[in-house]
């Protein structure tokens, strides 16, 4: 079964048709064609399909593209602002919190959602927002440094 | 002109990584591009009797089911010389060509789809019946049957046995001596990015958008699974989300992609789920190791005796160094090392970050620290009294070798002094703690490769080699090597790889791209360089980098050329038959157990590295921190488990096979000891990538035992283990 999907990614109204059973995570790459959501297991393992929807973390990867209509959906391309990287983009690249780099769109929308709720976490409030997103390539350090290196930049920007 | 060449620069793909527009294999999207799903053999061997799809084909969407039953008999032609990447002795698996079954988790039938999830729905519905034949499943069963590698008998195939003197004698009239036998289980490689493909036919050509460490040899493989020249493949994978080794090869699943493709005329994409990586692409091969050493009252061994028994397939023998690190980390006058590999029905096991090197190193350094108890030396002490000054295996000097420095820097820095002298006598509340350490190892590779530079009208540069990056940053340290041979900022150079129209470079893997393509790299700019200045006397050239560009621009405006490039190959020479040559490392650790819980946590980790120079410390530190990490994954989670009576993994999701996670790791440290090594290559560089995961593991259980004065002989080190369940 087929229905029409209406709901805003990245700040862009949409509607689709989309079918009953496509996931977001597919709705996003397949139909939107926003290929930065990545996925890296066969559900909710890993955290590298997250989103944000309405402000929260979300996995794309265990929603169903329906459970969100109506809804404002964000993925790591909506993230920059006219070509300019925001503030924990820019502490990932330079802080080393991406080697592959497959894990970092969702590590980003993790850390995203958290400082939007929380814009001063100390280092534990960092690991365990992030403790569902896996690395297998940095270990972890340089990515809790990222984050903490953007919570001083959007201090001293504000 | 200062150098880029050793300076802390920023990846220059990370804005495209933190932007989500780095394209991996599964993110290419070609028109009309349709899904498959794998469906996967239930048994361990047998023969598939029946194979039901009406209930998938029922499926709306589903464009067709494709098995041994109604797919074309592919031409797979025998590659000669087989590729180094793949084993030398046995068959590759071939894709829905008969009705064998060799084990659990075999790709049996592939269903190809409009949309990706009415694939996964219907692949799940394909019913097959079988005639179950009798599985080698139990690898303490099949151990037993254990025989050399046949390559062992061959020219340049791993050996199976090395000797020096008389070991079993030396240590029979040993006065201290160690006997134990320690277990690796199996380890996947688990990268985020789970292995993909896209395929598209355009007539008798085929284009691969792959996840592969090894664009050239794709081409090649699957030329001859198709049995068309290399030049009607073409292999594209600029990124590559971590492999480790998991992508060395040419999967079964790239030539199913490829002949879904084939037969439905339209593009197919097929991703493997997770619990599909435990069996559709290699693994860490479990290996049991006994090691025995005798040493002097002094503490100066007099014989090493290693016997490693790893599990291999049914179809291929996947062989690996393990016996190379107790021939040639320590002085020895006796050696007697065997290797054997156990035949079961699992899938081939492939290369993993340090292959081989990681395991016999940690069976050595578990078994040096044991060595030090019964000397009742410092176990530091005793790896400098039986230092090898020389490679005594190979009978070569070291091209270099700073493991001195290491150890000494990094006992320093960590407070090695400090290290309980007894086990289980410090305590801090209901913390047991323990130092321990290990040495790390791997040899440094090279290997031909070719690289093509290009000035461009505006005075930029360009510069190509059909290299890989899964991760630690080739297009960074390649674009580095070669703005400093042009002369030009960083941001006029622009390094492309992992395309096989690209010049040839080798697999990107053993840590030899910066040795090999890097060597390339450099060649081909020198000789860029040089045309340049075959036309405009060097006076007439800037020393400084922002004027070069402007330069190299007037220039080829005057002598009206829309170009100039130069394309060269680097070839390793000779002195690798004169000198030995490995990267060395020291690892140390402090470990926390829980005295009443036996919780482990590992504090404080530090590795200090000598691997010759260090194109770029930012990103060559967080590759040996990233290894480092797997080490302790290594050493206290990671664990693949078959079922011994079925022949199936247990644990194929990353749920239930445990890589470390945020919460494992705290203070972590890596620090390169500098080096000059005028032997290795050009560059005078050895490589980091797999050092970072050896040592690691022995350092943690070394810890382990001096905190608890437990020894833990089989990883991982888990809390039943350490309270001695
Ligand atoms: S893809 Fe792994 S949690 Fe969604
Ligand atoms: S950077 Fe590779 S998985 Fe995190």
């Amino acid at each position: 079964m087929r229905s029409v999907l209406s709901l805003t990614v990245n700040g862009r109204a949409r509607e689709d048709l989309v079918a009953d059973n496509m996931l977001l995570l597919d709705y996003l790459r397949e139909v939107a064609g926003l290929t930065g959501t990545k996925q890296g297991c066969d559900g909710g393992e890993c955290g590298a399909c997250t989103v944000l929807v309405d402000d929260q973390p979300r996995l794309a990867c265990s929603t169903l593209a329906h459970q969100v209509a109506g809804k404002r959906i964000e993925t790591i391309e909506g993230l920059a602002t006219r070509g300019r990287l925001s503030a924990l983009q820019q502490a990932f690249h330079e802080k080393l919190g991406t080697q592959c780099g497959f894990c970092t769109p969702g590590m980003i929308m993790a850390a995203e959602a958290l400082l939007r709720r929380n814009p001063d976490p100390s280092r534990d409030e960092i690991k365990a927002a992030l403790s569902g997103n896996l690395c297998r390539c940095t270990g972890y350090v340089k990515i809790v440094e990222s984050v903490e290196t953007a919570v001083r930049a959007r201090e001293a920007a504000e | 002109m200062s150098g880029s060449v050793g300076q802390p620069i920023d990846r220059v793909d990370g804005p495209a990584k933190v932007g989500g527009k780095a394209r991996y294999a599964a993110d290419f999207r070609p028109s009309g591009v349709v899904y498959g799903a794998i469906v996967t053999a239930a048994i361990a061997k047998g023969r598939i009797a029946a194979l039901d799809t009406t209930a998938a084909e029922a499926i709306p969407g589903v464009i067709s089911v494709i098995h041994h039953g109604n797919a074309p008999q592919l031409a797979y032609a025998p590659m000669d010389p087989r590729p180094i990447v793949d084993p030398k002795t046995g068959e590759a698996l071939r894709v829905f060509q008969n009705d064998q079954v060799l084990f659990a988790g075999q790709p049996i039938a592939l269903v190809v789809a409009e949309e990706p999830e009415q694939a996964i729905q219907a692949a799940a519905l394909v019913r097959a019946s079988y005639a179950v034949g009798n599985a080698a499943s139990d690898f303490s069963h099949a151990s037993l049957e254990a025989r050399p590698p046949e390559e062992s008998r061959h020219p340049g195939g791993k050996p199976g046995a090395l000797r020096r003197g008389d070991a079993d004698a030396a240590f029979a009239a040993a006065t201290r001596r160690v006997d134990a036998s320690y277990e690796q289980p199996a380890e996947f490689h688990c990268a985020i990015e789970l292995h993909g493909t896209i395929a598209r036919w355009d007539h008798d050509h085929l284009t691969l958008w792959d996840k592969t460490q090894w664009v050239d040899n794709d081409r090649t493989e699957m030329a001859h699974v198709f049995g068309i020249p290399d030049d009607n493949v073409r292999v594209i994978s600029p990124f590559v989300g971590g492999a480790f080794g998991s992508a060395l090869r040419s999967w079964p699943h790239v030539a199913a992609a490829a002949l879904a493709s084939l037969l439905v005329n339209r593009p197919v994409e097929l991703v493997l789920t997770r619990r599909q990586q435990f069996s559709s692409v290699g693994y860490r091969p479990r290996t049991v190791q006994r090691v025995r050493l005798g040493a002097d009252d002094n503490g100066r061994l007099t014989a090493v005796i290693h016997e490693a028994v790893a599990q291999t397939s049914a179809y291929e023998e996947y062989a690996e160094m393990v016996i190379e690190p107790p021939a040639m980390l320590y002085s020895t006058p006796t050696l007697r090392a065997d290797y054997r590999l156990a035949p079961m029905n699992v899938n081939t096991p492939c290369p993993m970050r340090a292959p081989g090197i990681v395991t016999g190193t940690l069976a050595l350094e578990l078994a040096m620290d044991e060595l030090a108890e019964a000397c009742d030396l410092d176990p530091l002490r005793l790896r400098l009294l039986n230092y090898a000054e020389r490679d005594e295996n190979k009978n070569l000097p070291w091209s270099s070798k700073s493991l001195r420095q290491c150890y000494a820097i990094g006992a320093e820095r960590f407070g090695w002094s400090r290290r309980p002298s007894a086990p289980a006598s410090r305590r801090d509340g209901h913390w047991l703690v323990g130092y321990g350490m290990a040495s790390a190892v791997y040899p440094a590779h090279r290997a031909p490769a070719t690289a093509h530079a290009e000035l461009r009208a505006d005075g930029t540069a360009s510069v190509t080699s059909a290299a890989s990056d899964m991760g630690p940053g080739t297009y960074t340290s390649m674009t580095q090597v070669a703005a400093d041979e042009l002369g030009l900022p960083i941001n006029a150079v622009q390094f492309e790889l992992g395309d096989s129209l690209m010049p040839p470079a080798p697999v990107h893997g053993g840590s030899m791209t910066m040795a090999s393509v890097g060597s390339a790299v450099q060649a081909a700019c020198r000789a860029l360089r040089a045309k340049a200045l075959d036309l405009e006397h060097p006076n007439r050239l800037p020393q400084d980098r922002g004027a070069m560009q402007q330069a190299y621009a007037r220039l080829l405006a005057r002598h009206r050329l829309d170009c100039l490039t130069a394309e060269t190959e680097a070839m390793p020479d000779d002195a690798a038959g004169r000198f030995s040559m490995y990267a060395f490392g020291a690892v140390f650790a402090e470990v926390r157990v829980d005295a009443e819980l036996g919780e482990i946590r590992v504090p404080r980790l530090l590795g200090v590295y000598a691997a010759g120079r260090i194109v770029n410390p930012k990103t060559a530190r967080s590759q040996c921190i990233g290894g480092m990490v797997g080490g302790l994954g290594m050493a206290l989670t990671e664990r693949g488990q078959w079922d011994d009576r079925f022949g199936k993994i247990m644990n194929a999701s990353l749920a239930d096979y445990l890589v470390p996670v945020n919460a494992d790791v705290q203070s972590i440290e890596a620090l390169f000891v500098p080096e000059e090594d005028p032997w290795v290559n050009p560059l005078g560089v050895k490589g980091v990538g797999e050092i970072a995961l050896v040592g690691v593991a022995p350092a943690i259980l070394n810890a382990i035992h001096n905190a608890t004065g437990r020894r833990i002989r089989s990883l991982p080190a888990t809390l039943e283990k350490v309270m001695g369940c």
